[in-house]
């Protein structure tokens, strides 16, 4: 134990590194072997049909016709230049999916909000409010379009007594108003996935940093927007990018409920998709539909992903 | 909250908007489920006649019966039930290694496979409808459940690995490693200490896929087309179709597909608040 | 027990390169701390000797085993962590309990010895709680008792104590150390805490950017240091460093400061002329209130403890601190003089900053 041992003061400037062992075999693929069931199933239940249906987008395919199959290059792509019904569709997403997701997301924070602070009941009060989210999209389809029925449903009455409405009548067969009626019905279901996911963000929000907040004079207010915001900005921006997505791709509420009518007034791209599909049965014309709301969409994603990017290199 | 400070009106005046915006929003979730237990309950003859009344004058539980006994919507309900439950579980088994994987390793692949899957969210399901027909029809997997359920646990499954992640990052790494050091292989480890503590956020994504394939009607539209293999919401669909439509059944028929699902709900709620805030869509 | 070998270990993360060379060898049942700024390294040894990172190339022995490629269950040791890493859904019982029951032990065998521990920690009442339920004090008592109760024969500590209060911080480090001296475990101990260090050392270990600065008993670290780094690093407030240029004649050898002054150095190998830095510990300085003799300096703070002030004192730019246990009448901007003991007076090579 005497003797104190020296070694060099600092590493020295030509030291010579030695190249680290080669890692066993089993360590380079343990993290593979985890993700190969999903990946399996990723790969053959979503890549391999998409690929497929990305080809159809080329060829001619309708179902009924038995002559169809042929090769059809980027005509479908042209058409879809000049697919009136196409352009229609693609301003009604627009419509749908910012209306559904600004109302969505408001109230769904608003809620968080609420419930973000113990009171009595709140276990009772969250399973009721949650519960749309449990209901089968298409029942909530069904039961939003009686209740905009006058016949049956009593919306329209409220409405006329309000004054909103002249008289009573199904706003889901007025063309200049019936895409409100599938939005609000996609509001009603949604609310309770952001409502969870901004309540899992705020209770993340470390509650020092509230007081601190506070001690140094800032309003409710301020604290919201100043400690608040901030610390769950990066949660939204991912949530609202992936419900954009998916509300933008949502045919089913539309299908249900309207159909994309009346004269198309509430037809978006995903349920053009599925109406030339499956009820015109042109394969062809409805992949190259696909592909080109595919391509907007990853678009949009590169873009949101840059601007979170920017955002958070400047904080 | 803060409340120190503020005067005692102000503090009622809030308590009160609490109460009030709480209300409103359970009213607004509530009123539309409300309206199809009315329509279930009340009698064909006053269905239009009463249809904007906010109670029946009176009111019958044929439409149950018939429901119950009379329609083949048992056998949808199991299918549902059986769909639902059977692609949660495997969703959930998938996803938490996936996450595992994403969570505790470093490795040449990771950024783009979870570039990959994060491309998955964005291809238009529709689309894959014909193409995963074209696949399965040949391999039998057409008109069957089991069909049903690979599909429903491949769509779930990229989201749900990302969920399953941000649980999996949220606990410290240094557990596994007292584990270890206490004597556990990796999986004991995982199997001692990492699961326990990720069971809310597994039961936070089993909620999750559970209630998209209980919801889930354009695949099992057109995958399934004999009466025995049909799910709850094609089932429903055909009724619209095929007979001269009977509200009143049909809703009494969706008041019963709510239970399971509210029951699954109550049951997994706790552990979808409590797993979410554990660490959970961080993004 | 057993000793412990690290023989010429090096570990990179990509290129980041931490550890560079290491080798130091740890005698059974000796009390080794491992110090050294933030980020040099020490964790990730204290981990690759717990199995728990790879090495790049280099041996690792316990006992006589060379345990590179062995998996930490299979190393026979225990770590006791700076979060403490308690299992959260575990009671205190089953926490402290776990490593037996993972080896299948008798529940007779693991309530005895869980009991035992708890009684040597003081942990009795708590075992049904959960880590939750506990102060942080308790819960650090919690990860030193799942480290003691399976006997292993190495323990590591990676700052066990660092998240504690100051007077806790005192207690445990005397508790730890009697329970060392009470099993007779070789123990591997890394900290920040210099009063740690030299209290409990056996030997110490002074670690910089993946290098070993110095290995040796807490009091010859301290009166040796083998750099200027360890000089720096060891003793706090730290040691006052000047530099000037190496004189000496037949019989006496002094450090000619810049502005002139001549301090009184040590016989040693450096050459006449040669730049040095002259190095001084606080306590080897004392005050010439009269400002007559040695190096002049004037006063900019004092830092009364009671039981000794400590005088911060300017020359040219530079702070100087001086330990005096006289309580010394003061003022800001008065000249002192500060005359060193050249007994305990080092000088470093400016260079290199070897001692020379
Ligand atoms: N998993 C890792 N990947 C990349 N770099 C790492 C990893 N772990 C540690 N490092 C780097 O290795 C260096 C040494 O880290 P280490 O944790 O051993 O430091 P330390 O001496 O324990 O510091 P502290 O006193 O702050 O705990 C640091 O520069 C750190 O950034
Ligand atoms: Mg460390």
């Amino acid at each position: 134990m005497a003797g104190s041992t020296i070694t060099s003061y600092g590493p020295a400037a030509s030291e010579v590194f030695p190249e680290p062992r080669r890692r066993a075999w089993r360590a380079l693929i343990e993290p593979y072997l985890y993700l190969s069931p999903a990946l399996i199933l990723i790969g053959l239940v979503m890549f391999v049909p998409l690929l497929l249906g990305l080809s159809f987008a080329y060829r001619n395919i309708h179902l009924l016709n038995p002559f169809s199959g042929g090769f059809v290059g980027l005509d479908h792509f042209s058409a879809i230049m000049g697919d009136k019904r196409f352009w229609r569709a693609l301003i009604n997403t627009g419509w749908w999916t910012g209306a559904s997701l600004v109302l969505q997301f408001s109230l769904g924070l608003g809620l968080a909000m609420l419930l973000n602070r113990p009171f009595r009941g709140k276990r009772f009060v969250q399973a009721i409010i949650f519960l749309p989210w449990a209901v089968p999209i298409f029942l909530s389809g069904l039961t939003w379009a009686w209740l905009f029925n006058p016949v049956i449903g009593p919306l329209p009455h409220w409405l006329a007594a309000l004054g909103v409405m002249s008289e009573p009548y199904n706003i889901l067969s007025n063309p200049s108003v019936a895409m409100w009626g599938p939005i609000i019905a996609n509001v009603w279901f949604g609310i309770p996935f952001f409502a969870i996911t901004m309540l899992a963000a705020l209770q993340s929000v470390p509650y020092e940093l509230h007081e601190a907040a506070a001690i140094d004079g800032a309003s409710a207010w301020q604290r919201f927007v100043k400690v608040t915001l901030p610390f769950i900005a990066p949660v939204i921006a991912i949530t609202v990018l992936l419900r954009t997505i998916w509300i933008s791709n949502f045919a089913d509420l539309i299908i249900v409920m309207t159909g994309g009518g009346p004269a198309d007034s509430t037809q978006i791209v995903a349920s053009y998709i599925f109406t030339t599909a499956y009820r015109r049965l042109d394969f062809g014309y409805a992949s190259a539909i696909s592909t080109a709301l595919l391509v907007l969409l990853m678009l949009y994603s590169l873009i949101v992903l840059q601007l979170r990017r920017r955002l958070a290199g400047k904080v | 909250m803060i409340t120190v400070g503020q005067s005692k009106a102000r503090r009622l005046a809030l308590h009160a908007g609490h109460t009030a915006g709480l209300a409103v929003f359970m009213v607004f979730a509530m009123f539309p489920l409300f309206w199809l237990v009315k329509i279930s309950l009340t009698p064909n003859n006053l269905l239009y006649s009463e249809g904007i009344t906010l109670w029946p004058s009176s009111i019958t539980w044929d439409n149950y019966q018939f429901a119950l006994l009379g329609s083949r919507f048992p056998r949808f309900f199991l299918n549902s039930v059986v769909v639902s439950l059977s692609s949660a579980a495997i969703v959930t088994l998938v996803a938490a290694a996936g996450g595992y994987a994403f969570s505790r390793f470093r490795f040449a692949g990771k950024v783009p496979i979870m570039f990959v899957m994060l491309l998955t969210q964005m291809v238009p399901l529709v689309m894959l409808i014909a193409p995963i027909f074209k696949i399965m029809s040949p391999l039998g997997l057409t008109n069957s459940l089991t069909g049903l359920i690979i599909v429903y646990t491949a769509f779930n499954v990229p989201f749900a690995t990302f969920l399953m992640q941000s649980f999996f990052d949220g606990i410290p790494r240094e557990l596994e490693d007292a584990a270890m050091i206490d004597g556990c292989t990796r999986l004991t480890a995982l199997r001692r200490v990492i699961f326990p503590l990720t069971l809310p956020g597994m039961g936070a994504t089993l909620g999750f896929v559970f209630t998209a394939a209980w919801s889930e009607l354009l695949f099992a539209l057109m995958l399934i087309n004999s009466d025995d293999k049909m799910t709850f919401p094609v089932g429903m669909l055909t009724f619209v179709t095929k007979f001269s439509v009977d509200f009143g059944q049909m809703m009494a028929a969706g008041v019963l597909a709510l239970i399971p699902a509210c029951i699954f709900f109550a049951f997994i709620q706790r552990y979808l608040i409590q797993g979410l805030t554990a660490g959970a869509v961080k993004g | 027990m057993a000793e412990v070998t690290v023989r010429d270990v090096y570990k990179a993360y990509g290129a980041v390169r931490v550890l560079r060379g290491v080798s130091i060898d740890m005698h059974d049942g000796e009390f080794v701390v491992l110090v050294g700024p933030s980020g040099c390294g020490k964790s990730t040894l204290l981990r690759m000797i717990a199995g728990l990172e790879e090495i790049n190339s280099g041996d690792i022995l316990i006992g006589d085993r060379v345990v590179n490629d062995v998996a930490p269950k299979d190393r026979d040791i225990a770590m006791v962590f700076q979060s403490y890493a308690l299992y959260p859904h575990m009671t205190v019982a089953s926490n402290m309990g776990f490593s037996l029951e993972i080896r299948r032990k008798a529940t007779d065998l693991i309530t005895a010895a869980v009991g035992r521990a708890a009684g040597t920690l003081g942990l009795g009442d708590l075992l049904a709680r959960f880590p939750r339920e506990l102060s942080g004090g308790q819960r650090q008592r919690v990860a030193m008792g799942r480290a003691i109760v399976r006997q292993p024969q190495v323990f590591l500590f990676d700052e066990p104590l660092s998240n504690l209060d100051a007077k806790l911080r005192v207690q445990m480090r005397t508790e730890i150390k009697a329970l060392h001296q009470d099993m007779g475990t070789t123990a591997i101990y890394v900290t920040h805490d210099q009063v740690e260090a030299m209290t409990m050392a056996d030997r110490i270990v002074v670690m910089n950017e993946g290098v070993i600065q110095q290995i040796g008993h807490p009091l010859e670290v301290y009166d040796r240091p083998a750099n200027q780094f360890v000089a720096s690093f060891i003793g706090s407030p730290g040691m006052n460093f000047l530099e000037g240029t190496a004189r000496q004649t037949a019989d006496t050898s002094w450090v000619e400061m810049v502005d002139g002054t001549k301090l009184p150095a040590p016989r040693t190998d450096a050459e006449e002329g040669q730049t040095v830095i002259y190095g001084v510990r606080p306590e080897a300085l004392t005050i010439d209130e009269e400002a007559r003799s040695g190096l002049i300096a004037r006063v900019d703070v004092t830092e009364p403890t009671g039981l000794s002030t400590l005088v911060f004192s300017r020359v040219a730019d530079s702070i100087t601190c001086a330990f005096t246990m006289d309580r010394l009448d003061l003022t800001r901007g008065q000249p002192i003089g500060l005359v060193p003991d050249v007994a305990r007076v080092h000088l470093f090579d400016q260079a290199s900053g070897v001692r020379l």
